[in-house]
């Protein structure tokens, strides 16, 4: 019963932290840079592609380890 | 028998070893055998992946190894992401790879599909058919700048009977808007057959009693394809075009077989880009940043890869 019941607490992690949400975030920007970096439009945007898809990246290692 | 032989290897395994042995766990046994795997792995991969890293922060030069290496911060990187140069070589790349990855995945599951029909002889045309991905890229690249030629070259023979074009009026290799396509083709040729192995181990899985269902239910031929056959091969089909993707990001020995990145630069896909730099110009630190940026490109597309696919399998 008590088993029962700790396995229904609510988990104390935020909502908008949970796995799910954050590796959705994460392969937005892994995306969004992917495009940056092989766009023919505008060079200013090939120059930021590197940190957003290198963020995007280590973003995504690190909340696959959240809770779902 | 077996039990006798390990008995007289255990009795003639020397007294101080047999001490050391009796001593080790069943996991630190698992460690031991697995461990020179391990090194080897940090060796080979792990160890160069890193001091790539640290290069990329610096101004080293292989050919002037004696040189002291100064430490230069992100320069290699802002110079990189801000050279109209390699910024073309992306695009080529990315031209590359999209056109090569669509028609690979088109035609190869269109072959898997027909294939997998069973009609007489279809063992025969599979191997037929796997032949030119058993074959090596140089090899490849050699035979096809043969039948590149304009003068002597069956393809432009055979474009010529279908179109009615001179056949020398027109050079794959040596024209700006023909080239890329050249190579296109050749890497559609050599690899489509690999995708279709693939896509059709996944038609293969695919359990008979749901196409019986399907018939009972009368579905017809198009929607059995639509509903069964194409969501069911999809994962195989996602898992092919991420090991094709991969590869044609670091695409090489095709593109310097065939045409050495010309004419001009419009076949500089950014694996020709590196080598000119890393070999001919020898800016190690330079050419490491860029294949960092290459790296995590690569990575970050396989995560999002990873991450659909496990998607698509959980349906």
């Amino acid at each position: 019963m008590s088993m029962t019941q700790s396995a229904k607490r609510k988990s104390l992690w935020p909502r908008w932290a949970r796995r799910g949400v954050m590796e959705n975030v994460a392969t937005a920007l892994i995306a969004i840079g992917f495009l940056m970096l092989f766009q023919p439009f505008a060079l200013s945007l090939y120059t930021y592609s590197f940190i957003t898809m290198l963020a995007g990246t280590v973003m995504f290692i690190v909340v696959s380890k959240f809770p779902e | 028998m077996l039990n006798r032989t390990a008995d007289n290897v255990a009795r003639a395994t020397p007294e101080p070893l047999a001490r050391k042995v009796r001593g080790i766990s069943d996991k630190g046994l698992a460690w031991l055998f697995i461990s020179p795997t391990i090194l080897l792995l940090l060796a080979i991969n792990i160890f160069p992946l890193f001091w790539a890293i640290y290069l990329s922060f610096t101004n080293y030069r292989a050919n002037r190894s004696n040189e002291v290496v100064k430490n230069l911060g992100f320069a290699n990187y802002q110079r990189i992401l801000g050279d109209q140069d390699v910024w073309i070589a992306m695009q080529t790349t990315a031209h590359f790879v999209f056109w090569t990855i669509l028609l690979q995945t088109v035609i190869g599951f269109t072959l898997a599909w027909l294939i997998d029909r069973k009609f007489r002889g279809h063992a025969f045309w599979t191997t037929v058919i796997l032949v030119p991905m058993m074959l090596s890229p140089a090899v490849v690249g050699n035979f096809w700048r043969f039948l590149y030629q304009p003068q002597t070259g069956l393809f432009n023979y055979l474009v010529a009977f279908f179109t009615g074009v001179p056949p020398s009026s027109f050079e794959m290799l040596g024209s700006v808007q023909l080239a890329p396509w050249a190579i296109i083709i050749v890497d559609t040729w050599m690899w489509t057959p690999y995708v279709m192995l693939i896509c059709l181990a996944g038609l293969r899985s695919i359990p008979e009693y749901i196409y019986e269902a399907a018939e009972v239910d009368r579905a017809s031929n198009w929607r059995q394809f639509w509903s069964i056959t194409l969501p069911m091969a999809l994962p195989f089909i996602m898992l092919a075009v991420l090991f094709r993707g991969i590869e044609n990001f670091k695409m090489f020995d095709m593109v310097n077989l065939l045409t050495g990145g010309g004419p001009g630069s419009t076949t500089e896909v950014a694996s020709i880009t590196l080598k000119r730099q890393a070999f001919e110009s020898w800016r190690t630190g330079y050419s490491s940043a860029f294949a960092i940026i290459l790296f995590v490109a690569v990575f970050g597309l396989a995560n999002i890869y990873v991450k659909a696919l496990n998607k698509v399998k959980q349906r």
